[in-house]
Formats: structure tokens, C-alpha cells, sequence
């Protein structure tokens, strides 16, 4: 049996007394293209926050490869939200994207010569070259997600964690992102994405892990996303938008 | 103003004081820097008025008025007013900005009281806390300036050694945990520098003033590059810079306290930098405004309303 890219159990999390994930139990092959989905509030950014150990957890445990998560952080990528940093910090898009090597580089070094050229072919991978010595309060939306999806790919990962990669941006710069998930995956690469546009869903994944505090479901597409399952997670809300759809010309 | 130059160097009263006030604006400078970018500018103030009971129970505890019993009163107390801002926050409803006031009122109030008590002890040896409140620059001698200078060069160095580091804690903590760094440990060192720069201060600028040289600095810096590097640089430097300049004031202006005119001092460089920077300066802002309207108005026409 080939090594899983992704083994989670039993894992809750949960803030006071309220549970925001229960008792996840989630296995993820190597060399998908995942969109964990639910309604909000339905825990999936905590999910990839404590898989990469970023909030406590009340119980669980994460494998990567087979082997604990602690011991395989070379292999992990992670892309936060865009909002979560101050895009006005004096620094250069070459400079964050640099940042992506300071797991490998550990202590006190410097990035060098060799650090700023990988930088430099990560943000060609994400047609951003020109922008290397831009500061980064004058990117746009997009760019700025470029930014965050170079400073991953330098980080030449095994699993990539995205947090709403297409979240405000523009349809150009989705379609890029797009080709850069799916050649991620062609080389093999496991990529798990925070999605929240069902519409676009079938389309770009190959894989669902549908959430709502609880798992509801978790497989390839075609076996999972399904109007059943997606009942089951979105609920009535679910209703709501269906009626919606049909009532539009 | 040639005979200003000339005391400078060779005053020595005036060389010492320019001197020490120098060092603490190099080192608050560059380490108000990171406060500023982390948005904790106001934990500066926090730490610096909570150092007051700690300068008045360390007198109390060991007799002692020495800066370095003083200081070092100063700094576990400035250490614990921080960890209980970070609880307070993290585990309770309070907000952090709420619990920053708190522990800044509380710290500060109990340490007035302190000090009028240790005023009423008929003790001669009482005298001359009070000039922690806002400094007494006249009063430093050559040896606190070299204990302020090797404090002073301990943080400057670790912020050297750790800069990646800080960087990263300063942009995006949690990208630094996924990489395995351990972003609490090297927040606390950071903290502690922060403490260390504020208590090099408390004798020269004082517990009430002292967050000024913190923010000030970094303020007027952050106007003038978008390069962190530089940013520190130039922030140490204005921070000098206004250490002199106060100093060198005060000491033209008869019973001018040097320490409210380096505040003064570091508070004209921000609001220079504010208005006259290019590109983020104020009068920048509204010039670059002020142009593009005309130009839209070129090209679309004319207003109406």
C-alpha cells in the first residue's frame, strides 16, 4: 500500500467550550488537488491551522508521508491568508519570497547569492520577476497572493497548504494560480486548498473533503461531491442556494 | 554656535550627557523600530511606566540607589508587567489594549506610592528617586554612560545576530512556526530587548516620557524608506540625533530638564518626517493628489457641481 500524503485522527480542536472541528479522521493520497469545503464557520481554516500546529488541539495526531508532522516540516508549504500580514511592512517582494528558504537555511544564516536565485525562479514560476524589488504595499491583490504562492514554492514542498489562494482575486490571475495547483500536482505534489466557490469546485479539484465541524466526507470528486453529501454540510443553506440557482435565467 | 561645538567636546559634563543620551537614542531607535512594526508601541509605554515600583522596591529592598540595583529593579518589573499584559489578554475577555492600561495604571500608581512613601522615610539617603519620572540627564556620570553604552551594545548585537529571525517573527509569525522556528522563544528575546532599551533610558528621558524615544524614532524613519534595514538605521540615528540635540539644548537654556527636550527634539523630526517625506509624506500625498485631479480634469472635462 503506497504512503498516504496526509493521515489525520481523531483530531478536535476547540475554543472554550464550544468544538469548532470533532474528532477528524482524514486520509489524503499523494498527488491530489483537494478542496476542503464547508459552510463558514465550518472549521476549515482551522483544520489547516491545526495540521500545521499553528492553534492547540484538544486530541489528534498528524502524519505526513507516514512519518509525524514535527519531523516532516521540510516537506510542508504553507500559503496563509493574504490578510493575515501587514502588506505595508517595509520589505521586498524578493525579500518575503526569500523568507520561504529560512527552514532550510536555520539559525543565524543569511540568505546568500543561491537563496535570492531560487527566489528569483519562484517568482518567475509566478510571472512576478518584475516585481522582485517592488516594496510590497504597492502590489495588488493578486500580486500579492503570487507573492505568498512563491514564497511556498521556494520552499519545494512535498504538501502545500493554501488558505483561499483565489480569495479577491481577478479571473486572469485565478486561471494562473490554477495552472500552477494542477503542474504542482502533474510533478506529484500533493496540494490542499481552502475553497469556499462550490460553483468552480469540480472544475479545479480532483479531490473533496467536505467539513462541517465534523467530517462529512472525504474522497475522490466524483464519489463525493455529490448533492447528498452536500445537504448533509451545508444544510438548509444548501436548499437556499439551489433554489437560488434555478431562479436565475 | 562654535562655542557649542566646542563644549560638546570638551565639556565634559556635556560630553558625558550628550554621549549617554546618544547611546540610548541609538539603541530605543532601532529596537522601537520592531515595536512599531508589530504594532506594540504602546507595550513600550507600558514596560517604562511599569518600571517605577520596580526602581522604588529594589531601593526599598536593598538600601542601595546604585543604577544598576535600580535598573535591574527596573527591568524584572518592566519583565513582569509584560508577561501579565500577554495573560491577561490571552486568557481572559479583556482586550489587549484594555489590559495595557491596566497594567500601565496600576504599575505606575503603585509606584508614585512607593515613591511619596520612601520621600517620608527620615532617611538622608532618600533622595533622588524622583528623578526617574522624567529623567535628570544632568545627573548621569561617566559610569552609568558606559553601563548604559555596554547595555546598549549586548541588545545591538543580539538584534544583529537574530535579524532573520526578527523579521520573520515581525511579518508572519505563523509561517515562521510551520518552518519549525520556535516564534515564542524568539518573540520573548525580542520582548527582552525591548525592556533592555527602555530600562538604558529611565535615567536620562524617565518612566513617563521614555516610550516617546521608541516610537519617535521609528515613526520618522519608517517615513523616509521601505527597507527595514535602512528603516533601523535611519530610526537609530534620528534617535541619536535627538539624544544630542535635546541635550545640547537644555544645556544653552538655563533650567531647560534635557530629557522633555530630547522628546521635543525627536518630536520635531517626526513631524518633519510626516509632512516632508516623498512619497508617504503628507504634503507628498496631497501634491501627487492634487496633480492627478488636474490631469483627470484635462482629460475629462470640466466639473459641474
Amino acid at each position: 500500500m503506497p504512503t498516504n500524503a496526509l493521515d489525520v485522527s481523531d483530531l478536535t480542536v476547540a475554543y472554550k467550550e464550544k468544538p469548532v472541528l470533532w474528532d477528524i479522521d482524514l486520509t489524503v493520497p499523494p498527488a491530489v488537488l483537494l478542496a476542503v469545503i464547508g459552510p463558514n464557520g465550518a472549521g476549515k481554516t482551522t483544520l489547516i491551522k491545526s495540521i500545521l500546529g499553528l492553534i492547540p488541539t484538544v486530541a489528534g495526531s498528524v502524519r505526513i508521508y507516514g512519518r509525524p508532522y514535527k519531523e516532516q516540516r521540510k516537506q510542508v508549504a504553507y500559503v496563509p491568508q493574504r490578510g493575515t500580514v501587514d502588506w505595508d511592512f517595509p520589505t521586498s517582494v524578493l525579500d518575503v519570497v526569500t523568507m520561504g528558504l529560512y527552514g532550510t537555511l536555520g539559525w543565524l544564516k543569511r540568505p546568500g547569492k543561491k537563496e535570492k536565485k531560487l527566489a528569483m525562479e519562484a517568482l518567475e514560476m509566478v510571472a512576478m520577476q518584475d516585481y522582485a524589488h517592488r516594496q510590497i504595499s504597492q502590489l495588488s491583490g493578486g500580486q500579492q497572493q503570487r507573492v505568498f504562492l512563491a514564497r511556498a514554492l521556494v520552499q519545494q514542498a512535498e504538501i502545500y497548504f493554501m488558505d483561499e489562494p483565489f480569495q479577491g482575486v481577478d479571473a486572469m490571475t485565478e486561471k494562473a494560480i490554477l495552472r500552477l495547483l494542477k503542474d504542482l500536482r502533474s510533478a506529484g505534489k500533493t496540494v490542499i486548498v481552502v475553497h469556499h466557490d462550490l460553483q468552480t469546485v469540480p472544475e479545479y479539484f480532483d479531490w473533496v473533503t467536505l467539513l462541517n465541524t465534523r467530517l462529512v466526507a472525504n474522497g475522490p470528486m466524483e464519489e463525493v461531491f455529490t448533492e447528498a453529501n452536500l445537504e448533509k454540510a451545508y444544510g438548509g443553506r444548501f436548499m437556499q442556494l439551489k433554489a437560488t440557482a434555478r431562479a436565475l435565467p | 554656535m562654535i562655542e557649542l561645538f566646542n563644549n560638546l567636546f570638551f565639556d565634559h559634563t556635556l560630553r558625558t550627557v550628550a554621549l549617554g543620551a546618544g547611546a540610548l537614542g541609538i539603541v530605543s531607535g532601532a529596537l522601537g523600530s520592531f515595536a512599531v512594526l508589530r504594532r506594540q508601541s504602546l507595550l513600550g509605554d507600558a514596560i517604562s511606566h511599569a518600571a517605577l515600583p520596580g526602581i522604588a522596591l529594589a531601593f526599598l529592598l536593598t538600601g542601595n540607589k546604585s543604577a544598576l540595583v535600580l535598573l535591574s529593579g527596573a527591568a524584572i518589573a518592566g519583565a513582569i508587567a509584560t508577561w501579565l499584559v500577554t495573560n491577561i489578554a490571552g486568557l481572559t475577555r479583556v482586550k489587549y489594549d484594555s489590559a495595557l492600561g491596566i497594567i500601565l495604571s496600576v504599575f505606575f500608581g503603585f509606584g508614585l506610592v512607593l515613591l511619596t512613601y520612601i520621600q517620608k522615610q527620615p532617611n538622608a539617603n532618600q533622595a533622588g528617586l524622583e528623578k526617574y519620572l522624567f529623567g535628570q540627564a544632568a545627573a548621569i556620570v561617566e559610569k552609568d554612560v558606559l553601563i548604559m553604552a555596554g547595555l546598549g551594545l549586548v541588545a545591538l548585537f543580539l538584534l544583529f545576530l537574530f535579524w532573520k529571525e526578527f523579521k520573520l517573527l515581525s511579518f508572519d509569525r505563523d509561517f515562521g512556526t510551520t518552518m519549525g522556528y520556535p516564534m515564542a522563544l524568539i518573540d520573548f528575546v525580542l520582548t527582552t530587548l525591548l525592556v533592555l532599551a527602555i530600562v538604558i533610558g529611565l535615567q536620562t528621558v524617565g518612566v513617563v516620557l521614555m516610550s516617546a524615544m521608541l516610537i519617535a524614532p521609528a515613526v520618522a524613519a519608517r517615513q523616509w524608506t521601505d527597507n527595514l534595514a535602512i528603516m533601523v538605521l535611519l530610526a537609530a540615528f534620528f534617535g541619536a540625533l535627538a539624544g544630542v540635540s535635546g541635550t545640547v539644548a537644555s544645556s544653552t537654556i538655563s533650567r531647560m530638564p534635557a530629557g522633555p527636550a530630547i522628546v521635543v527634539a525627536v518630536s520635531f523630526l517626526v513631524v518633519l518626517s510626516i509632512l516632508f517625506a516623498p512619497r508617504r509624506g503628507v504634503i507628498w500625498q496631497r501634491g501627487r493628489d492634487y496633480l492627478l485631479r488636474q490631469r483627470f480634469r484635462a482629460l475629462g472635462g470640466k466639473k459641474d457641481v
